[in-house]
């Protein structure tokens, strides 16, 4: 079994793996419609299953504008269009021709985390993974209150959602530097007080899946992510995100799929 | 643009003279406290290649939230000391190091620009561009290598020329979110340091990171980072 050797450079000398991958020599379709785009996303047309070994730059499930004026469309453009973008074409760039190639993006993730000894592809890998569960996170006129389940998980492991509500804006707002915050659920309630629902924050590009956790929901504070609507003004993209942004919906569906898997 | 000076200082004065008070009363308990120094230039001197807009902002919000949270960390840390609380001490020291690295790399920061007009952006004559050749190779060695790096960095932090007090040699090195050079090396004395945290570039360069560090060497004070040279290396 090929290991794959951390190097510092971006070109990963193919002699270290084991085989390539048999690839789409073609341009990958999705990224080709994605190029001009300016109001809408460009969606995935239907047609010829073509079978290729890269990631694609998955849209956000509302139009680019939706989040307005919360999240500004000029943001969105940026931050999908740009910012997460690069992440699925470098990381598509790092690891062609390499044991990376043809595996599911949470095995790559979690090879190139390497238990915390970062192999160079984990930074893209790890960000696709992210900004994908973000805009999940979100949705249009998102935001007021959890109900059901989700609700009195929260109650339970919070005492309420106001307190809940408290540790995460915390955790998001004091995560220095680059980096986001989470609720997770945890299939090991933690001893100390039988919590499945926790709140971390991770620097850069850690997520809570390398670290063993169920993510549920997160907030971007990487600067990119706020700086062209708030400027500095972190604190207040968080509270809006919180008022305006949080698809509920997205957390429950994701906590019960969590729930089922254990069962 | 003169108004904007007067404005800009006055506000400026303000901010010092209350922290002023501050640190006053905080002397008189014997702790001494920071404040955020003045900038030795307007904000919109650096332009076109760092806009007012991103100036003002760093210098007023970053650089002042660094100094406030300093402060109150330091005073946490003396009141715990006092108690004789040694896990409130650990606790505070990532604080201590975000905030306080923060200041002192932002200090350095606005020392190391200069307009176009007052020699921004001029090579270094003297001792230490003799030491740019010899140990980095040349000036556009030394810019693409920090250039490289830079871009290369992911998440939040600095690329720095540093002298190598012990060996007399330039290093070039990079440090994550606000930790200062010396955290890569004691013996290291920071001559330029460029933030690549992403409020140091994103209003006006967005995401294309490489444009802005391709054009804050027109802004480089090559006569501070001389100065400093020559001081180690007399």
């Amino acid at each position: 079994m090929a290991t794959a050797t951390a190097t510092t450079s971006s070109a990963v000398p193919a002699t270290a793996f084991l085989r390539r991958q048999g690839a789409n020599g073609g341009a990958n379709r999705s990224l080709r419609w994605a190029r001009n785009q300016h109001q809408r996303w460009s969606p995935r047309r239907s047609g010829a299953a073509v079978i290729t070994a890269k990631f694609d730059l998955k849209p956000p499930p509302y139009p680019q504008d939706a989040l307005e004026p919360h999240m500004s469309q000029n943001t969105m453009s940026f931050h999908w269009g740009k910012h997460h973008r690069a992440y699925v074409d470098n990381l598509n760039k790092q690891i062609v021709g390499t044991e990376l190639q043809g595996k599911s993006l949470e095995d790559v993730m979690i090879r190139t985390y390497n238990k915390g000894d970062l192999l160079p592809p984990f930074n893209n890998a790890a960000q696709v993974w992210n900004h994908d569960f973000f805009w999940d996170s979100m949705k249009p006129g998102g935001g007021g209150k959890p109900s059901g389940e989700l609700l009195k998980a929260i109650e339970r492991d919070f005492g309420s959602f106001e307190k809940f509500s408290e540790e995460f804006r915390s955790a998001a707002a004091t995560q220095f530097g680059s980096g986001w915050a989470w609720l997770v659920y945890t299939v090991n309630p933690r001893p100390s007080d039988g919590k499945e629902l926790l709140v971390l924050k991770t620097p850069n590009a850690v997520n809570p899946l390398v670290l063993g956790y169920t993510a549920l929901l997160t907030i971007d504070v990487w600067e990119h992510a706020y700086y062209l609507d708030y400027q500095n003004r972190r604190p207040d993209y968080i509270s809006i995100f919180m008022e305006k942004l949080v698809s509920w919906d997205a957390v429950s569906a994701k906590l019960e799929v969590a729930k089922s898997r254990v069962a | 643009m003169a108004l904007r000076t007067i404005v800009s200082r006055k506000t400026l004065a303000a901010l010092g003279s209350g922290l002023r008070a501050e640190a006053r009363l905080a002397a008189s308990r014997g702790l001494v406290t920071f404040s955020l120094p003045d900038l030795p230039y307007d904000y919109g001197a650096l332009e076109p290649a760092i806009s007012a807009e991103i100036m003002q902002l760093h210098h007023q919000k970053h650089h002042q939230t660094y100094v406030t949270n300093y402060n109150k960390a330091l005073e946490q840390l003396e009141d715990a000391m006092a108690k004789g609380d040694a896990l409130a001490v650990v606790k505070l020291q990532s604080a201590i190091k975000f905030n306080g690295g923060g200041h002192i790399n932002h200090s350095i920061f606005w020392k190391n620009l200069s307009p176009i007009r007052e020699g921004g952006g001029e090579p270094p004559k003297g001792s230490l561009g003799w030491a740019i050749d010899t140990d980095l190779g040349s000036m556009e060695a030394l810019v693409q290598r920090m250039n490289a790096e830079g871009a290369a960095l992911q998440g939040s932090g600095w690329v720095w020329l540093g002298l190598d007090k012990d060996f007399k040699k330039l290093v070039v090195e990079t440090t994550a979110n606000q930790d200062p050079l010396v955290t890569k090396g004691a013996n290291l004395v920071p001559l330029i340091g460029i933030d690549v945290w992403e409020h140091a570039y994103y209003l006006q360069y967005k995401n294309v990171k490489p444009d802005y560090l391709k054009n804050i060497w027109k802004v480089i004070n090559w006569k501070y980072a001389s100065e400093v040279y020559e001081k180690e290396c007399h």
